[in-house]
């Protein structure tokens, strides 16, 4: 409680200000993705937030950028972040060893709607990196899973070398009440699994569309014909989430650099029913 | 048992056609089973079958002389394989192996062919049928070479 109270302190107070967080472990997840696990410098044992949520973090001397939450939210001692090498501040973060200090702002954004979906099926439809996001709401949700119907994750990459959280999901795959697909678009004949796009497992994966709550994270375009195939089986859109991604700076909504139509991605986002959002998507120059 | 037209009747692709088209199909079908790695076609080989697939997994393969066979697409139980017996030259145009053990109704693209010339109802329904499926796996194969995860 007291921890709670110290971390939201933290962001309300200042949100620009970040904190000191100590990298405490370093795991390669793939050859160009790793996650990180920090811990505070500044005495806040936890560190709350919803899934879905994401943090600004600033490798001092570099530059900051937004990057979503992978951990458990209900293990919030440790923050864990999971991002690909694409820019010079992921490079440079990839270079940091445990011990090594860095700056985070956050939790910002909306959530995954965990708490609204108790009842129905879900839906994690995950492309490459996407899988990150969507961690810590399938944590979540595993915790208290007598509370769900059926639960599929349907999991896209590029090839076999990109499946991330390989452990996780080999455990997972072990229990009777998760279902899980894994498909990739380039493969060679070592892998015995599934070739093809992550939007074709959608038309035989086993929920109810009329009971379904979708959650969907991914690059802009696999969401968008994900969100299509899921109307096609029956799902209604207002029950189709997705998380959006653009330039975010500021992360509340001041500096603008990500808005999109009508919202910021930073402050209203990133998590948006689908229905929300679907006639921006194909909007050229937004 | 079931017989073939009764199994038919219960697939997504045959779903809704006329009982009478139905048992004309039936009757060009057979029963086959392909155990892990076993090639059901090979690229170049006369095309004269199709599959429905009832039980198992088959990857469409591609081979290139450098980089070895090259997996394209998964097909699972329910699904449709093989569209190159309906189209001039009647050549596959791709290979196609079994994952894992699979069973299929194989059916006499060759006899279907010519009762399809005979009856162009029939003809026109199939080929409605198999241009969807040509389609959606354009569709699919649109997003798989945009290399999206990249």
């Amino acid at each position: 409680m007291v921890e709670n109270l110290l971390t939201e302190k933290l962001t309300a107070t200042d949100p620009m200000l970040p904190g000191l967080f100590r990298i405490h472990r370093i795991l390669k997840e793939s050859y160009d993705t790793f996650t990180v696990e920090l811990v505070s410098l500044e005495g806040y044992q936890t560190f709350p937030f919803e899934a879905g949520q994401f943090n600004m973090l600033y490798v001092y001397g570099v530059g900051e950028i937004p990057v979503s939450i992978s951990g458990d939210p209900l293990h919030p001692e440790t923050l864990v972040h999971t991002t690909r090498v694409v820019g010079t501040v992921t490079r440079a973060m990839r270079e940091l060893k445990i011990g090594d200090v860095i700056g985070v702002r956050g939790p910002f954004g909306s959530a995954w709607p965990v708490q609204a979906a108790k009842g129905n099926d879900l839906v994690f439809v995950a492309g490459g990196i996407g899988l990150a996001p969507l961690r810590p709401a399938l944590y979540q949700i595993l915790a208290q899973r007598d509370r769900y119907g059926k639960i599929v994750l349907l999991y896209g990459c590029r090839s076999p070398e990109d499946i991330l959280f390989r452990k996780e999901l080999e455990k997972w795959r072990a229990r009777f009440d998760l279902e899980i697909y894994v498909t990739v678009d380039y493969a060679n004949t070592r892998w015995h699994g599934n070739v093809g796009v992550v939007t074709k497992l959608i038309p035989k994966a086993p929920f109810d569309p009329l009971n379904t709550i979708a959650m969907v994270c991914g690059p802009e375009v696999m969401m968008r014909f994900t969100a299509i195939e899921l109307q096609k089986r029956g799902v209604n859109p207002d029950n189709i989430y997705i998380s959006m991604e653009r330039n975010m700076k500021c992360a509340v909504g001041f500096c603008g650099h990500c808005q999109f139509g009508p919202t910021f991605i930073c402050k209203n986002g990133p998590v948006y029913p689908y229905s929300q959002m679907q006639n921006w998507l194909a909007m050229w120059e937004i | 048992m079931k017989t073939f037209d009764a199994i038919l009747k219960e697939t997504r692709f045959f779903q809704d056609l006329k009982p009478e088209y139905i048992d004309i199909i039936a009757g060009c079908g057979s029963n086959a089973r392909f155990d892990p790695g076993d090639y059901i076609f090979r690229e170049g080989e006369p095309a004269n079958t199709f599959y429905l697939i009832r039980h198992g997994q088959v990857v469409i393969e591609l081979h290139d002389p450098r980089r070895g066979q090259l997996p394209i697409y998964t097909v699972h139980e329910d699904d449709i394989l093989g569209w190159s017996w309906l189209f001039p030259p009647y050549k596959w145009h791709f290979s196609a192996r079994a994952v894992s053990l699979t069973r299929a109704i194989a059916l006499d693209g060759a006899c279907l062919r010519g009762k399809c010339d005979a009856d162009t109802d029939l003809g026109y329904e199939l080929m409605k049928r198999f241009a969807a499926i040509v389609i959606d796996r354009l569709h699919a194969t649109r997003l798989q070479v945009l290399d999206i995860y990249g």
